[in-house]
């Protein structure tokens, strides 16, 4: 009986169920938690692009003081509600949802991280790595060239090699880069391959050693995510 | 007649609960059968999240969690399990337990769950698991398996903090994050970027094993 093939349909058909009803039991009681670790982590990250945050620091009461931010579209025009009506928070932004979109449809948060009377400007940016996706801020100066710092994360990048990324001492090598070239391009800041080829111009910056899929991906998400924000540059200019 | 055939099986439950032949499950796989150092299982991730000591003892726990409840579920229904389809039910089981301590970590410890990644996903294929679900809960009660689950989990558990150890501080300074060089007024203490690397984990990892076979005298044939 143990072996006939209604008892093995029956044993995996019931052993599903239970599993499954299992996890999604599990997945929903545990979501209100997650989603308010994935906040705080979020608000993290974008403060990581201005500054270096301690253990104790309160995030969210940093967050609250420091930064304003707004939602811009492609045209560089800020929107305040979305199509239905409701008012847009920027924090709620899917940058992975928006992604899948034309860029010209897509909907951009700005974060503006006010210090004195100097600003800077902290944009989400988006992309491929070798294996998944891959994502950061960059926080910009306020003549929107120079880079002020980077925080960037990923889904599935090799430990050790790709997920390097996510280290202090790669992030720390975009700063003070400049995002266009003399003659008033946009060319991004890019890793060149390998390590340790330095020094680099104002464009360029020690690779990874093993990683240079991701760090093209790196490269690619910057440079598209700078020319999204372009028309709001030329605009936010103009007002200042 | 009843009477008479239950005497046995009410005499050999009295074993207790940790008797000696039972004892031996937790303490064989603690050094004599260790699944790292003997058996060389589970060798990916012991090399993989032991760059620090926080994320490695969160990583032990959840092994430990998985060993111990997958070989009891496994035992309790090794009598209901279709022979032919026990390898996938056997890994329907650990994966499910896998992404249950998964999903609470993201809840309550993301920034540890972020740092294991993917590691925490792949304790569905070690090795340790697996073998100990094939090897002895299909054939064993219930409350030996979870002994069982606890020698072997542990016996992971201690190899892998131990690396942790070594290879924080002295590629990192710190033990848990705290700086112990600095602590003793040694702030220039000379930080060794290959016990970073995965390199170091195998390099400490020889070392335990070299002394362990020394004190024990096994050798492989």
């Amino acid at each position: 009986m143990r072996q006939s093939n209604t008892y093995i349909y029956l044993f995996s058909g019931i052993m599903t169920i239970v599993l499954g009803g299992m996890l999604s039991f599990a997945a929903e009681v545990l979501k209100p938690f997650q989603k308010k670790q994935i906040e705080l982590d979020t608000k993290k990250q974008i403060l990581g692009a201005v500054m270096q945050l301690n253990e104790q620091d309160d995030v969210l009461a940093i967050y609250d003081d420091k930064i304003q931010s707004i939602v811009v579209t492609y045209n560089g025009d800020v929107v305040e509600q979305d199509d239905s009506g409701k008012p847009l928070i920027a924090e709620k932004v899917n940058i992975e949802k928006n992604f899948k979109l034309d860029p010209k449809e897509r909907l951009f948060p700005v974060f503006k991280y006010n210090e004195g009377d100097k600003t800077t400007y902290i944009l989400p940016i988006f992309g491929n790595g070798l294996w998944n996706n891959i994502w950061g801020y960059v926080a910009l100066g306020d003549d929107f060239n120079t880079i002020k710092g980077i925080a960037l994360d990923h889904r599935g990048e090799t430990p050790g090699l790709g997920a390097r990324i996510t280290e202090k001492e790669v992030q720390e090598r975009y700063k003070s880069k400049k995002v266009y070239n003399s003659s008033q391009e946009l060319v991004g800041v890019s890793m060149v391959k390998g390590e340790g080829k330095g020094p680099h111009d104002d464009h360029h910056i020690d690779g990874m050693a093993g990683a240079t899929i991701t760090g093209n991906g790196v490269n690619e998400m910057i440079l598209n995510y700078l020319g999204y924000y372009e028309n709001y540059f030329k605009k936010e200019k103009q007002r200042n | 007649m009843s009477e008479v055939a239950e005497q046995p099986v009410a005499k050999k439950k009295s074993e207790a609960l940790l008797s000696k032949r039972r004892r031996k499950f937790v303490s064989d796989p603690l050094v004599d059968d260790n699944p790292i150092t003997i058996q060389v299982l589970g060798i990916c991730s012991a090399l993989a999240v032991t760059v620090q000591m926080k994320p490695t003892m969160v990583m032990s726990i959840a092994v430990v969690f998985v060993i111990v409840f997958s070989n009891l579920i496994i035992s309790a229904l090794r009598n209901l399990i279709p022979n032919r389809v026990r390898i996938i039910v056997q890994l329907a089981v650990i994966a499910s337990l896998v992404v249950l301590v998964d999903q609470v970590l993201k809840a309550f410890l993301y920034d540890v769950s972020k740092v294991l990644s993917v590691f925490v996903g792949l304790i569905i294929t070690n090795c340790i698991v697996m073998g100990r679900l094939e090897a002895f809960a299909m054939g064993n009660k219930p409350w030996d398996s979870v002994l069982d689950g606890f020698g072997s989990g542990f016996g992971y558990a201690w190899i892998i903090l131990t690396v942790a150890f070594f290879r924080e501080l002295l590629g990192s300074g710190s033990v848990f994050g705290f700086k112990v060089f600095e602590a003793i007024g040694w702030e220039s203490f000379p930080t060794n970027g290959l016990m970073v690397d995965s390199i170091g984990a195998f390099i400490i990892l020889g070392i335990i094993i070299w002394v362990q076979r020394t004190k024990t005298g096994y050798v492989e044939n």
